[in-house]
């Protein structure tokens, strides 16, 4: 077995080096905050939904349709769901976003991954948004 | 033993293994919402299109697939929590072993009664019914 690497020196500008771009912006600064307080606000909303849809009473077994109609014809699961849906996509597109800037190296394959992420991301937000808002419980 | 580098919480060592199972389970989690606000948008569609999906949530194996997200949406919280509170908390980074601790316990007491209950039907089916 080979001896395991020495940690190389971590190289962190010495404090008050000049930035070097030019347009200083704290979108990562409120990005980095937005994870925090949406975290906070998802425990109680993803754990809550967790509990009740896989624990409470027969947990999945008593899922259909009709649990769905009657879940969504109060205004309150509504805004819950609704809720959840915004923040958990926002919260885990964001954390992704990260994840790629991290990982892929070449600039186009940073783009075009990110692209597809965005894509994908808006595309579930408004299709959950909708069949929130749309939810006919007489359908079919 | 390698002596681990000082001054930083994430490089080697449990700070390191809380934040990669903080990464992946992140990433998993993501991806199943993706599909989950697929699954459910099967409501626009008709109750029987809803109803023949969410069966397939109902099967054993999927079942413990289910007990997995649980497990791993559990842990993304509350260590998530933890990094809120190294961050915010003026003692955080001082008791941040500490409470990777707290959050394992915490997750161990949650997820045994937890994985019960969603998998006593499963159980009852598989083995006999004794209610
Ligand atoms: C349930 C409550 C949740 C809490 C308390 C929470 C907390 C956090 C925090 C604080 C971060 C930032 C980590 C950092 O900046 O170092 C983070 C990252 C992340 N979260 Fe969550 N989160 C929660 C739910 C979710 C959900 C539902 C998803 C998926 C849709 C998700 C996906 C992610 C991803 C992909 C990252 C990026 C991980 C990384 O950069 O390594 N989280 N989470």
């Amino acid at each position: 077995m080979s001896a395991p690497a020495q940690p190389g020196p971590v190289s962190i500008p010495a404090p008050r080096t000049p930035q070097r771009s030019s347009q200083r912006s704290n979108v990562e600064l409120y990005s980095w905050l937005f994870m925090r307080i949406s975290g906070v606000v998802l425990i109680f909303l993803v754990l809550g939904h967790l509990f009740i849809m896989n624990v409470l009473d027969g947990g999945v077994q008593r899922i259909n349709f009709a649990f769905v109609a009657g879940r969504w014809s109060s205004p309150f699961w509504q805004t819950w769901d609704l809720l959840m849906l915004w923040l958990a996509m926002i919260h885990g597109t964001n954390g992704m976003r990260t994840i790629i800037n991290d990982y892929a190296e070449r600039d186009q394959t940073r783009l075009w991954l990110k692209m597809l992420l965005y894509v994908a991301s808006g595309f579930t937000v408004l299709l959950g948004t909708l069949v929130i808002f749309t939810f006919d419980p007489n359908i079919g | 033993m390698v002596s681990l580098p000082v001054g930083t919480l994430y490089r080697g060592g449990d700070g390191m293994w809380t934040w990669v199972l903080h990464r992946i389970t992140g990433v998993s989690v993501f991806f199943f919402l993706l599909v989950h606000v697929l699954d459910t948008a099967l409501v626009r569609v008709s109750p029987e299109s809803y109803d023949l999906v969410i069966a397939s949530y109902k099967t054993p194996i999927v079942n413990l697939l289910e007990v997995g997200l649980v497990g791993a949406v559990l842990y993304h919280a509350l260590n998530g929590l933890r990094i809120v509170l190294i961050d915010f908390w003026a003692k955080g980074p001082r008791y941040q072993r500490q409470m990777t601790w707290a959050i394992a316990t915490v997750w161990i007491v949650l997820m045994v009664p937890g994985a019960f209950f969603m998998l006593k039907h499963t159980f009852e089916a598989m083995f006999g019914s004794t209610s």
